[in-house]
């Protein structure tokens, strides 16, 4: 059973050792893939490792602190440019400005965590809300940084070693994301994510037994825009060219998206629920290749809508899972995986 | 001189659509503390669908007009029932999220049904022709787009004084279990405020379709300045979202005259984040502390 006798099993990160071998079989598995996975293969994948790594960032905010957020495309987009415009206008090498980026959308995840201090429910969506999209606005209207047209993302590199085949980036993309992952469940495990947690459950027992409201809350900010802006900087490389275009508000419901149907506060769920809304997402902007569905689809479009406007059943289909996923498992993929560890637990009583 | 007329006429005449927005958010958000982010979409359906029966079927203005108002009831009332209400004792979030995955279903719909196509929208009044007053040219459309703006805040501040309805919506908001106990049907009533909500939103709708143009993307940006609007007037107060929304109208207006074109739309948020860090129920809402 999952008791735990004393504090350093609390937390420990792997509970036993079939988890720790599992875990180890995890990552063996996730290194040989470039072995079996062809070019575009690879690049749906780091989309998805990408995606997981903002996913973790915006659990971290909506599902461990109870905070909302609909402003995430922001921060994204700020890690994106921050990266490309340190490499390829300062000169700094990728290993430096990647973490800068990060670090540089942290900032303004502290700034945006300021009037959250005092605002929640709706209000703090849209003060987010209108954050992102000033920071899109801005960065469309700012010449150093190719205005409306975007920037080229220079390639990456580690050292004198230039990442160029799409195994290599895949290689950087995946270690970035298991180290963030790793990182997320272990700052859980600490003083400072079980901070976060009292302030979701209750702001006034969290403020009764000494946290600090204000420095937790927008810590809380500054560690999401974190894992996002990090994401946003891949992001760039994996694209090979950013764009404002790219980070609009269906960004930020998409990632939103994302954490409800993997499961608020669970750093696996949001990995699940990345992958999940990736996969759809590239499938169904081509649905009408599918077989049985996508001629059927083409028929009734034909009849009754627009032919061209297909693609946008991508929209309904999201918009459908965030409901559906609301009303009948508000825990996401994780409280499915939840109920049935239990079920199998007492099975057979 | 005029210049700065120009712009209190064309900050007016759009802050009307906000106003109109704003208004549909507060009355849903008055009612069931939804703030439902597919109000935008909701009235770009409902323009989508006057649009139709005018240049499709050949239906004129002021009948298609009534039958979208119909459709758009019927479409809040819908909506409600199918989303809302299965939802048992939703969060917050949860509730934001159920509004953002209707709108997107509605975006969806849209796309797929109209395509990407921007549409001029005909409406019976003129762009360019207007009536000059103390040589301060107004253009038939901002005219009318305020009056109609006016008439139906007015409707609405009736409807919530003076008719049985419009009271019950009022006893479902400040207590909904008192109202029960009353017997007044509170889950009706909230399907009622939906439809009463998508109607003014989709009067909102035909107002923007004729200054912008109609895809399906139209409402995004007075759906969002909508709901700044009624966030600055504080989210639970009917005359504070007109009014926040006026205000938007205007200082979004100015600021593009004689700042920066731009940064239009940003000025907006940007007003409304710091509005709400001195006052952060808005101006016209006491703020109110929850109690342990």
């Amino acid at each position: 059973m999952d008791m735990k006798r004393d504090y350093y099993e609390d937390i420990q990160l792997c509970k036993s050792k079939a988890v720790l071998v599992g875990t180890l079989f995890l990552l063996l598995s996730l290194a040989v893939v470039p072995f079996f996975v062809g070019d575009y293969g690879l690049y749906l994948i780091n989309l998805m490792a990408i995606h997981a790594i903002v996913a973790i960032g915006l659990n971290i905010l909506v599902g461990y602190t109870g905070q909302i957020s609909l402003g995430h495309a922001g921060f994204f987009a700020i890690g994106a440019y921050s990266c490309v415009l340190l490499m390829a206008k300062a000169g700094i090498p990728f290993i430096v400005a990647l973490p800068a980026s990060g670090f540089i959308s942290a900032i303004f995840g502290l700034l945006l965590g300021l009037p959250s201090l005092r605002l929640e429910g709706p209000y703090l969506a849209i003060a987010t809300l209108g954050f992102g999209m000033a920071v899109t606005q801005v960065i469309s209207h700012w010449d150093y940084a190719g205005g409306h047209m975007g920037i080229e993302a220079p390639k990456m590199s580690i050292g004198p070693l230039v990442i160029q085949t799409g195994a290599q980036q895949y290689m950087v993309i995946m270690t970035v994301t298991v180290i963030l992952a790793i990182a997320a469940i272990k700052l859980m495990k600490t003083r400072v994510g079980r901070a976060f947690v009292a302030i979701r459950d209750s702001e006034f027992a969290a403020e009764a037994v000494g946290i600090n409201i204000s420095l937790f809350k927008t810590l809380s900010f500054a560690v999401s825009a974190f894992y996002t802006g990090i994401g946003g900087a891949l992001m760039a490389f994996a694209l090979e060219h950013v764009s404002t275009g790219t980070f609009n508000l269906v960004l930020s419901i998409t990632f939103l998206a994302m954490v409800i149907v993997g499961g608020l506060g669970s750093v696996m769920g949001s990995i699940l629920g990345a992958v999940l809304l990736t996969y759809l997402q590239i499938k169904l902007q081509v649905i009408q290749e599918a077989p049985f569905i996508g001629p059927a689809l083409l028929s009734l479009s034909n009849k009754y809508f627009t032919p061209e406007g297909l693609a946008n059943i991508q929209s309904i289909v999201f918009g459908l899972i965030m409901i559906a996923i609301v009303i009948f498992e508000p825990l996401g993929m994780n409280g499915i995986y939840l109920r049935c560890k239990r079920y199998w637990k007492m099975w057979p009583f | 001189m005029n210049f700065f007329f120009d712009l209190i006429i064309g900050g007016l005449s759009i802050g009307a659509c906000y106003a109109l927005v704003a208004l549909a958010m507060v009355i849903i958000y008055k009612t069931s503390e939804v703030p439902n982010f597919a109000q935008g979409e909701m009235a770009m359906v409902s323009t989508f669908v006057a649009y139709t029966l005018i240049s499709g079927y050949g239906v004129d203005f002021w009948t298609a007009a009534a039958t979208t108002m119909f459709f758009a009831f019927l479409l809040g009332v819908v909506l409600e029932v199918a989303f809302l209400r299965p939802a048992k004792d939703p969060t917050v979030l949860g509730l934001i999220v159920i509004t953002l995955g209707a709108e997107m279903i509605l975006y969806g719909l849209a796309g797929w049904k109209w395509g990407a196509n921007q549409n001029p929208f005909p409406v019976p009044f003129s762009e360019y022709a207007g009536y000059s007053i103390l040589g301060i040219t107004v253009t038939e459309i901002n005219l009318w787009t305020f009056v109609i703006s006016l008439v139906v805040m007015l409707l609405l501040f009736f409807f919530f004084t003076f008719t049985k309805l419009g009271t019950a919506m009022k006893a479902v908001q400040q207590n909904q279990f008192a109202a029960k106990a009353m017997g007044i049907p509170t889950r009706r009533i909230l399907s009622l405020t939906w439809g009463l909500s998508s109607v003014t939103g989709a009067v909102a709708g035909m107002l923007v379709a004729p200054i912008a143009t109609l895809d399906p993307n139209m409402m995004l940006d007075p759906m969002l300045k909508g709901f700044a609007g009624a966030v600055l007037g504080g989210m639970t107060s009917l005359p504070g979202a007109a009014f926040g929304g006026y205000i938007l109208g205007l200082i979004e207006n100015f600021f593009g005259g004689y700042v920066s074109l731009s940064f239009k739309s940003v000025v907006a948020f940007a007003v409304i984040v710091v509005i709400l860090c001195v006052k952060p129920s808005g101006l016209f809402v006491r703020h109110f502390e929850r109690k342990v």
